[in-house]
Formats: C-alpha cells, structure tokens, sequence
C-alpha cells in the first residue's frame, strides 16, 4: 500500500508541475522561443505572495489573482520591449537573451530578498483516506494548480483570443494573412506564460520554502516536463507533469531522492531520441 | 582588415598573455591563463555553435568529463599530460557516441537535449561516490615547485592547447569539412541534398568541439587541484562559452579568441568593482550584444544599429 501512497504524492505533485511548465510550453510551442527567464518568474510570484502575507496578512488565494495580474503586465512588456524586436532570429539568440534577462532580474531578486528560503504556513491539517494521508494545504495546491491549467486551456479552446494563439502556434505566415496581429499575439502569449509562472509561484510558496537558489531547478522541471508531455499544448503539460510527479515520487523512494531528478533527466533523454513529440504525440514545431 | 593583419595582431597578443609572468604579478598570470583557456572553450564550441549552427549547451558536460578523467588518471598515477592526452580521448570518444543520437535533433530540442546531458552526468559523477568522490570532490596531485613555477607552467600549457585548437580551427575553416559545415548551417536539407554527408559531418563538428574541452578540463583539474561536480558541469559555465563566441563573432576563426579575452576583462572588472549586481550587469552586456553586435566586435559597424531596435523592421521578416 505504500506505493498507493507514492503514486498520490506524485500525482499532486504532478498537478503543481504542470501548473509549472504550462506557461513555458506554450512560449516555446507559440514564440519558438526557449524562456530561460521562466524558473526566476516562478520565484517571483512566490516572493511577492510571502510578503503579501507576511506584511498585510493576505491569505494567498486572494494574492493569487493579484500576482497574476501583474505577472502578465510584466511578461507583456518584457515581450514587447526586448523580446519582439528579434523574435524572428535562432534559437539561439533569443535564449541566449532571456538568459541575459534572466541574470538581471534573479540579481536584483537575490540582492532585495536574499537568498533565505522562506514559506507560507497554512495550517489546515490532514485528511486520511484509507492508509493514504494527505496535507490539506496540499490538496488546496493541487486544486489550485488545475483550476489555473484548466482556465487557461478553456480560453485557448473557447475565446477568440485563445484562439488566435492557437492559430498562430500552427501556422504564422497563415495567421497573419487571416487578419491575426501576430507581433501583438506574440505578446500577450508571452505574458500568459509569465501570468502561469507568477500561479506556480504563489502555489508553490504555499507548499514548498521559495529561495532564489531554485530558479534553475524549476526551469529544469519545466524542460523535462515539455519534452515528455509535448510541446506547446495544455494537455501535454499536464500529462508531462503527472508523468514526472509519479516517476520522482517512485524514484524517490526506490532509489533515494537524491537520483530523483537524475531519473527524470534520463526519461526526457529517452524520450527526445525515440519520441520527440513527447506523449502525447502532437508534433512539436522547431 | 586583411587576413596577414589578423594573424600578425594575433601572435602579438598571444606572445602579450606568454609574457605576463615578466611583469605581472600572480593575478594578472592568472588572468592570463583564463583568457587562454576561455579560448580554447570558445574556439571548441565555434566547431559545432558557429561553423555547423547547432546550439550546444554541452561544453560543460565535456569539461568535466576531462576534469574526471584526468583527476581520476592522475590520482592513479599516471603522469599529468598523458592523463590530459586519455581526457581528450575520453571526451572525444563520448561526444562521437553522443552526437550519433543527439545530433538527430534540430533546433531547441537540441540545445534542450546538451542541457540535459550535462545535468546527467553531473548526477550521475556526484552520486558515484565510490569513484569520484561523489559531492566531496576529488583532490589532484599538486604540482611542485611554488607557486610562481606552478603558474608558469599551466599558464603555457593552456597557450599551447589554445593555439593548438586554432590550428584546428583555421585548418578546419579552409578545407573541405569546414564548407560542409558552413552548408550545414545555412540549410541542412538543401546540403544533404547536394551530396554532403551531413549525419558524418555533423559528428565530426560535435566530436572536434569536445576533444579539446577534455583537454582543457584536465589542464585545469591538474591546475586548481581540486574539483567537484557542481563547478565541474555548470550550466552556467556552457552559457558563457557560448556568449564569447558570440561576442566576439561566431562561425569565424578569430571571434572566439577576441570574445573570450574581452570577456573575462569584463567578468574579473565587474567582480572586482560591483561585487553585489555583478551577474546583473553580465546580463546587460548580453542583452546589449544581442541587439547591438549580432555579428560580434569583429564584424561592428555603426552603420544600422538602430534600426535594429524598431520592433516592425523585423518582426515582419519570414520565419
């Protein structure tokens, strides 16, 4: 029964993981730009929940639209500003400059909040059923990350907006010649992918201590994630993220925690030699 | 600036970081010995990242395969180059079995998959306690002598691994593997078709750009005298490779050379005054290179740098 216990962990896990890599996967499926900047977002959204709690006593459910929110404007104008004017060029390029941006934000962060992990305490007990027991500030995440994932794809599947997104990840040149404005399209993408990294964080410093120290280890999870579930959809996150919950929980306890990321790497290696387009299946774009 | 120029400017400068023990105290030796192997990283790298046009992140992964695999040879006794010669080999012999899967991939999924190596090996070296020590690192056997001799000979010994990945690197540009390459980068498929082997040419780059890297590893797991898996394969280490190829102009013979050197200026100039943004303003000068030197100090012109900001002319170029 203890592997029933591991396999829920992950599945929650899994659930924060794909609220995590959502907003990546679908910058780097819509923009073909890989967001090094994303792991630092994370940490961002995290940071501005602690102190919204820690200062004025905001419960984190309430800070959550509020971070979101100014997510999205930074994300659009980080976009607008420094990303749009060479969108067009390699791959290359454009990570090499969200890495630079990447460098200028985690500074400032690191130096105005230092690197201390710090978390959010919601005490709400446990629940038990059967042998399996769980936090409830865990289910509360888990909750959380899903409505957010499942928000996002009803309004990629059901707004116009959402669906100009789409129609720009399939084809641009197309797009374009419908009537899209695909610099703008561009944009708010962006910013959608940063609105869901603020999520991740507010949901994250709930469960976990947030520190600086875990920007690389979250943009990691979000590769890993990508490249198992899938490229550019909501569904291959969510399938990449459970995936990788699951495995690291199982990894975790079968060959110590230490070599749970490890694991994951490797499954993210398999996977890009024998089925780049992730699970799922949906071809990716390069 | 014509070519004969170029190499003469370029013997006066490796000849300037040769000379630095005759008036330089040990910091400025040290310098030296950085710029020369920065160098021969960034010259590697040009291999596969500039000639073929495949982003690599990997440099890390065959640096600290050469700093394992000299540390592990030396600490076995045998003698310090001929560890650096099996670090060469061993890096190089990974990279040509690597690069037959890996270099299947094109574009971000490549770069995403060299990132991915090097985080594996790096867990898989910190959690094979039993040979390398695991997190608590491996100590090398120092050299004797001081350390004015110490810095003397590596500062020497990384002069002649640059110059030795130059030679490659300017034979490499003017033969028959060099235009393949070239071809590679500007259209795979279209080279393919006009009868390159792209899939041997390919492995060749990727095996080229980490033969070195093996040997500069070794060279300076023998030099610090001490290396653990979290500085041997950094992530962060891969990214600067690739800025100062960048930098300096990427796909050409002298870019890397001009880019390391000026910027590890930078680096050790940003250090010593702005201890606290120094990763901030690191991140400016990249942003500022992205937009303002896309062909590196070595192709400036001041002609149309500003046009390049206006986010229209661009954005509505073809994909």
């Amino acid at each position: 029964m203890a592997y029933l216990q591991l396999v829920v962990n992950g599945i929650v896990l899994g659930a924060l993981y794909a609220c995590l890599a959502v907003g990546f996967s679908l910058v780097w499926g819509v923009l073909n730009v890989i967001n090094v900047l994303h792991g630092s977002l994370v940490i961002l959204g995290g940071y501005l929940t602690f102190f919204a709690w820690r200062g004025f006593g905001i419960h984190p459910a309430l800070a959550l639209p509020a971070v979101a929110l100014l997510l999205f404007g930074i994300g659009y104008l980080i976009q607008y500003l420094f990303i749009n004017p060479i969108v067009t060029a390699p791959v290359l390029t454009t990570l090499t400059l969200t890495f630079g941006l990447d460098l200028i934000l985690y500074n400032f962060m690191t130096v105005y909040y230092t690197a201390t992990p710090r978390r959010v305490i919601l005490d709400f007990g446990t629940v038990e059923l059967g042998s399996i027991i769980m936090p409830v500030d865990r289910l509360f995440a888990m909750g959380l990350a899903l409505l957010m994932t499942g928000i996002l794809y009803a309004v990629l599947r059901g707004s116009r907006i959402g669906r100009a997104i789409v129609a720009v990840r399939m084809d641009r040149d197309a797009a374009a010649l419908m009537g899209i404005r695909v610099d703008r399209i561009y944009a708010i993408t962006f910013a959608i992918g940063a609105l869901m990294a603020g999520t991740a964080g507010v949901i994250f410093a709930v469960v976990y201590p947030i520190t600086t120290n875990l920007t690389s280890t979250f943009l990691g999870k979000a590769f890993v994630i990508c490249v198992i579930g899938g490229l550019g959809s909501v569904q291959g996150a969510l399938v990449g993220g459970i995936v990788l919950g699951i495995v690291e929980s199982l990894a975790g306890q079968l060959v110590g925690p230490q070599h749970a990321l490890t694991v994951g790497f490797a499954l993210m290696l398999a996977l890009l030699v024998v089925k780049p387009g992730g699970l799922t299946g949906i071809r990716g774009y390069e | 600036m014509t070519s004969r120029w170029a190499y003469g400017l370029f013997a006066i400068a490796v000849l300037g970081l040769l000379s630095t023990p005759l008036w330089g105290g040990n910091y400025v030796v040290r310098i030296a010995i950085t710029i020369a192997m920065f160098s021969a990283l960034s010259l590697s790298w040009n291999f596969i990242g500039g000639f073929t046009g495949y982003p690599s992140f990997a440099t890390a992964a065959f640096f600290g395969l050469g700093c394992y695999a000299g540390a592990l040879s030396q600490r076995a006794g045998i003698p310090m180059v001929v560890a650096w010669l099996i670090a060469t080999l061993v890096a190089g012999a990974f990279a040509a079995a690597l690069g037959a899967i890996l270099l299947r991939l094109r574009g971000g999924y490549f770069a995403i998959g060299s990132i991915g190596i090097v985080e594996v090996i790096r867990l898989i070296i910190s959690s094979w306690g039993s040979l390398t020590g695991g997190g608590d690192g491996l100590n090398v056997p120092f050299l004797t002598g001081g350390p004015d001799v110490v810095a003397r000979t590596f500062l020497i010994a990384m002069a002649v691994i640059m110059l030795i990945v130059f030679a490659a690197t300017v034979a490499i540009d003017r033969s028959r593997l060099g235009f393949g390459l070239r071809c590679i980068e500007q259209n795979e498929d279209a080279a393919d078709m006009v009868g390159i082997n792209t899939t041997a040419y390919k492995i060749a780059a990727f095996t080229l750009s980490a033969l070195f890297c093996g040997t500069v590893g070794a060279a300076y797991a023998s030099w610090a005298g001490y290396i653990d898996p979290t500085e041997s394969f950094s992530i962060l280490m891969s990214i600067k490779v690739v800025v100062m190829c960048l930098l300096g102009g990427a796909g050409t013979v002298f870019g890397p050379v001009v880019g390391a050197a000026a910027y590890s200026l930078l680096e050790e100039f940003f250090w010593a005054n702005f201890l606290d943004y120094n990763r901030a303003i690191l991140g400016a000068v990249i942003v500022i290179l992205i937009y303002f030197l896309p062909g590196g100090l070595l192709q400036m012109r001041s002609r149309g740098l500003l046009a390049r900001l206006r986010p229209s002319s661009q954005s509505k170029a073809p994909a």
